[in-house]
C-alpha cells in the first residue's frame, strides 16, 4: 500500500515505538501535523522549539529511550540548535525532525529558509536532507539506530514539504547496516589483561567514571568493581548516579568545584581507571601538571576521546559494562593480597575527608546549599533532579546525594542556562511515578519560563525550586574573587515576583524568606499535584567552594570559609 | 611533518563539508585536495595533504574515522607508495623562445597541449617534487596562469 511521506514518517515512528513527541508546528509541517492529529503519539506542544530539544533531551536521559523533537524550518530549526548542541555534547539519544522549504526552492531564499543541515552539522551526530520519499524510511531508521548506539547523540533529520506529501509503498526494515559505522562494544582481551596487571601493582589507585557508566548501564559493574578492589570512586558531573554516594569508597565529584579529597586523591594516586570519561578542562585543571605519577587507563566507547587531553597508557575501547564485566571476571581471582596494600592509601584519603569536609556555614541564615539539603531530605534521595546553570548547578551536585543512576540531569559539556525546566518537564513525562524538582537559578530560569504553560497545559507537575541570589551568581563570584568585585552586569535585583508569575500561567507559587520554612514549603510543593515554583530568597552572595581557580593545579583548591 | 591522507568515503552530499570542517575547526590549511570516484560508483576516494602540528592531526585523524560516512583512512606518511598530481602551465613562448621552451619539454618528458602565436600550454604528471622543477624552469619565460588537479596517491604493491 501506498503512503504519502507524512504518513509514512507516523508509521516509522510507531516503528520505532516512539510513545511522545514535544514540538511546534508550522507551514512546511502542515501535512505532517494532520497525520499526527490522531495518531497513537502524544504530541507535547511546547512554547519554543529550544524547549522541545531540552525536553525531548530530559526525557531520553531520564528513560534511556530516544527522545523525539520536532520543529518547523528556518527560525523552528534554529530556535532548536541550543537544544541539540546541549544533547551533543552530553551524548544523549534524540532524534529531531525539522520541516523545510519544497525541494525545488531549497537553495533559493525562499520564506523560512534555512540551510538546517549546514547549521546543525557540527552539533549533531548526523544529519539527513531527505529528498525522495522512497529514502524516508530508512532515513528514519538508520536515524534511531546512529542516535542510539555506539557513542550517543543527537540526529536531525531535515523533511521537505513536498516529500512529505508524496507517496509510495511503506517498507520498514528491521535491521540496518551502514557498513562506515560499526561501533566497538567488545574491550580487547589483551588490553584487558595489561589493565588488570597495572591494578595488580598499583598501591594508590582512583576510579574516575563519568557519564559513560550511565549510558552504558554499568553502574552494578562499578559498584562490583571498587567493591572488589577496595579503590576509591570519584565521579564527573556527568557521572553522578553512577556509584552510590554513601559508600565509605566515594570521593564526591572531582575537578573545578570537586571535593578537596577528590582532587588530591587524583592528584596523589598511581593509576587512574578513567571510565566513560573524557578529561575535559574542567577535570584535569592545568593539564601539564595533571596527576604526575598516575599511569591511565581509559575506557571509552569513543575512540576520540582517548589521549585527547591526557596521554593513556592502556586504552580500551569498547563498551563501560562489557569491558568492566569482563575486569571483574579477572579482578575476582586476585584475591585480598591487593586490597591490604589498599588500607594505607585509604587512611591517608579518610584523614583528608575528615579535615576538609565539604560544608557550608550553618547559621540562622537561609542558604542556598541547605535548600538543597533539605530537598534531599524531603524526597528521600528519590527524586529525579535536574539543574540550572552556575553556582545553583553545583550546589545541586554537591548537597544532594545521587544513588541511583539517572537521577541527576544537568547540562554538562554545553552549560546551557535554561536547560532544566524544559528538561525536568520531559523526565516527568518519562518517569511520571518519579518526583521531579528542577534546582534552578534566578538567571537561568527565565530563559525558559515560558514552559510554565506547557507544565500546565499538559498537567505535569514539576517543581522548580529557584536558588534566587538575585544574581548571575556564577559570574558574579568569578567577579568577586578576580575582578575585585566590579559586579558587571550581573545584577539581577529587577527580577519579577516569581510567585506571581506561577499564578499567572496558573500555577502554585510559594516564596520563602526563612531557613524554617524550607522543610514545609518543600512539602507544600510535593503534595499538589500540579507544577510549582518555590522562591527561595538565599543569601545573595554565598560562593561556591572548594574551587580550583582557572589556570591552577588540580589540587591547589580554594577551600572557603566553612 | 607533510601528511598524504587517503580516505574513502559514502559518495554522498554533505561528506566533504563533515571532512573539511574538521581540518578548518582546528585551524589546519588543507594544501592540496582531489576527490573521484572508485571502482565502486557510490564510493569516493579523496587525497588531502596537510601539514601541521602531529598531536593535533593524530586527532584530527581519529575524528576522520569517528565520521560516519568514512569507511576507511590512511596517512601514506612512512609507507611506500606513489603520489601524481597533474598540471596545466600557461608560459609565454614568443617566437624567439619558443625552441628553449621546447626543450625544457621534452626533457621533462612534459606535453604541449595548445599552441598560441605568444605562448604554449604545458601538461605534465608527476609528484610535487617534478612539478616544482617544471615550474622552477619555465619561471624565468613568464607563467601566464597555472592549474593543478591536485595530488592522488596510491600504496605500492
Ligand atoms: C545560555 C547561557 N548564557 C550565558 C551563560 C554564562 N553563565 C554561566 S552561569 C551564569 C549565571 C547563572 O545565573 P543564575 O541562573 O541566577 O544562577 P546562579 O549562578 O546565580 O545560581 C551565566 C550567565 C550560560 N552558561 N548559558
Ligand atoms: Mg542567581
Amino acid at each position: 500500500m501506498k503512503l504519502t511521506g507524512a504518513e509514512i514518517f507516523v508509521e516509522s515512528l510507531i516503528k520505532e515505538k516512539v510513545e511522545i513527541m514535544f514540538g511546534i508546528p508550522g507551514g512546511v509541517l502542515l501535512p505532517t501535523f494532520d497525520v499526527l492529529y490522531g495518531a497513537p503519539i502524544k504530541f507535547i506542544l511546547t512554547r519554543h522549539e529550544q524547549g522541545a530539544a531540552h525536553m525531548a533531551d530530559g526525557y531520553a536521559r531520564a528513560t534511556g529511550k530516544v527522545g523525539v523533537c520536532i520543529a518547523t524550518s528556518g527560525p523552528g530549526a534554529t530556535n532548536l540548535t541550543t537544544g541539540l548542541a546541549t544533547a551533543n555534547m552530553d551524548s544523549v539519544p534524540v532524534v529531531a525532525f525539522t520541516g523545510q522549504v519544497a525541494t525545488h526552492l531549497v537553495g533559493n531564499d525562499a520564506f523560512q529558509e534555512a540551510d538546517t543541515t549546514g547549521v546543525t552539522r557540527s552539533i549533531t551526530k548526523y544529519n539527513y536532507l531527505v529528498k525522495d520519499v522512497k529514502e524516508l524510511a530508512c532515513t528514519i531508521k538508520e536515524a534511531f539506530h546512529i542516535a542510539r548506539t555506539g557513542r550517543p547523540g543527537p540526529v536531525l533529520i531535515d523533511f521537505p514539504v513536498d516529500v512529505q506529501r508524496a507517496s509510495c509503498e511503506f517498507v520498514y526494515h528491521k535491521e540496518v547496516e551502514i557498513r562506515s559505522y560499526k561501533p566497538k562494544y567488545e574491550g580487547h582481551p589483551q588490553q584487558i589483561k595489561k589493565a588488570i596487571d597495572l591494578i595488580k601493582q598499583s598501591e594508590r589507585a582512583v576510579i574516575y567514571a563519568g557519564g559513560g557508566v550511565i549510558i552504558s548501564g554499568a553502574s552494578g559493574e562499578l559498584r562490583e568493581m571498587a567493591k572488589t578492589t577496595q579503590i576509591p570512586v570519584t565521579l564527573t558531573l556527568m557521572g553522578m548516579g553512577a556509584f552510590p554516594q554513601d559508600s565509605e569508597l566515594f570521593l564526591g565529584m572531582l575537578g573545578m568545584h570537586g571535593t578537596y579529597f577528590a582532587n588530591h586523591a587524583i592528584q596523589n594516586s598511581d593509576l587512574i581507571i578513567a571510565i566513560g570519561a573524557r578529561f575535559d578542562d574542567r577535570i584535569t585543571a592545568r593539564l601539564d601538571a595533571f596527576a604526575p605519577q598516575a599511569k591511565i587507563i581509559h575506557i571509552d566507547i569513543d575512540p576520540t576521546s582517548i589521549s585527547k587531553n591526557v596521554k593513556v597508557d592502556i586504552p580500551i575501547v569498547g563498551d563501560a559494562k562489557n569491558v568492566m564485566r569482563e575486569m571483574n571476571k579477572l579482578l575476582n581471582k586476585l584475591g585480598s593480597k591487593n586490597i591490604e596494600k589498599r588500607k594505607k592509601w585509604q587512611k591517608r584519603i579518610s584523614q583528608w575527608k575528615k579535615d576538609n569536609p565539604l560544608t557550608y556555614k550553618k547559621d540562622d541564615k537561609l542558604r542556598p546549599q541547605y535548600v538543597v539539603e533539605k530537598i534531599y531530605e524531603v524526597t528521600k534521595g528519590k527524586a529525579i533532579i535536574t539543574t540550572e546553570v552556575g553556582q545553583n548547578q553545583m550546589w545541586a551536585q554537591q548537597f544532594y546525594k545521587y544513588n541511583y543512576p539517572r537521577h541527576f540531569i544537568t547540562s554538562g559539556g554545553l552549560g546551557t542556562m535554561g536547560y532544566g525546566f524544559p528538561a525536568a518537564i520531559g523526565a516527568k513525562l518519562g518517569k511520571p511515578e518519579k518526583i521531579v524538582f528542577d534546582i534552578a537559578g534566578d538567571g537561568s530560569i527565565q530563559m525558559n519560563i515560558q514552559e510554565m504553560a506547557t507544565a500546565v497545559n499538559n498537567k505535569v507537575g514539576v517543581k522548580i525550586a529557584i536558588l534566587n541570589n538575585g544574581y548571575l551568581g556564577m559570574v558574579r563570584q568569578w567577579q568577586q574573587l578576580f575582578y575585585k568585585k566590579r559586579y558587571s552586569a550581573t545584577d539581577l535585583t529587577a527580577n519579577p515576583d516569581f510567585v506571581k508569575i506561577a499564578e499567572a500561567y496558573g500555577a502554585l507559587g510559594i516564596r520563602v524568606s526563612e531557613k524554617g520554612e524550607v522543610e514545609g514549603a518543600l512539602k507544600k510543593a510535593i503534595s499538589v499535584d500540579g507544577p510549582v515554583i518555590l522562591d527561595f530568597l538565599v543569601e545573595r552572595e554565598e560562593n561556591v567552594f572548594p574551587m580550583v581557580p582557572a589556570g591552577a593545579r588540580l589540587d591547589e583548591v580554594i577551600r572557603g570559609l566553612a | 611533518m607533510r601528511h598524504t591522507i587517503s580516505i574513502l568515503v559514502e559518495n554522498k552530499p554533505g561528506v566533504l563539508a563533515r571532512i573539511s570542517s574538521l581540518f578548518s575547526a582546528r585551524g589546519f590549511n588543507i594544501d592540496s585536495l582531489a576527490v573521484g570516484e572508485t571502482e565502486q560508483h557510490d564510493v569516493s576516494r579523496m587525497t588531502i595533504i596537510v601539514k601541521g602540528d602531529e598531536k593535533i592531526l593524530e586527532q584530527v585523524m581519529k575524528q576522520l574515522n569517528k565520521l560516519i560516512d568514512i569507511i576507511k583512512v590512511n596517512d601514506f606518511v612512512e609507507q611506500p607508495h606513489l603520489e601524481r598530481d597533474l598540471v596545466l602551465i600557461k608560459v609565454n613562448a614568443g617566437k624567439g623562445k619558443r625552441s628553449e621552451v621546447l626543450e625544457i619539454v621534452d626533457i621533462f618528458r612534459a606535453k604541449i597541449v595548445d599552441v598560441a602565436s605568444n605562448s604554449v600550454i604545458v601538461e605534465m604528471t608527476g609528484d610535487e617534487e617534478k612539478i616544482l622543477a617544471l615550474v622552477n624552469m619555465l619561471k624565468p619565460f613568464g607563467i601566464k596562469e597555472m592549474v593543478r588537479t591536485g595530488i592522488v596517491a596510491m600504496g605500492r604493491g
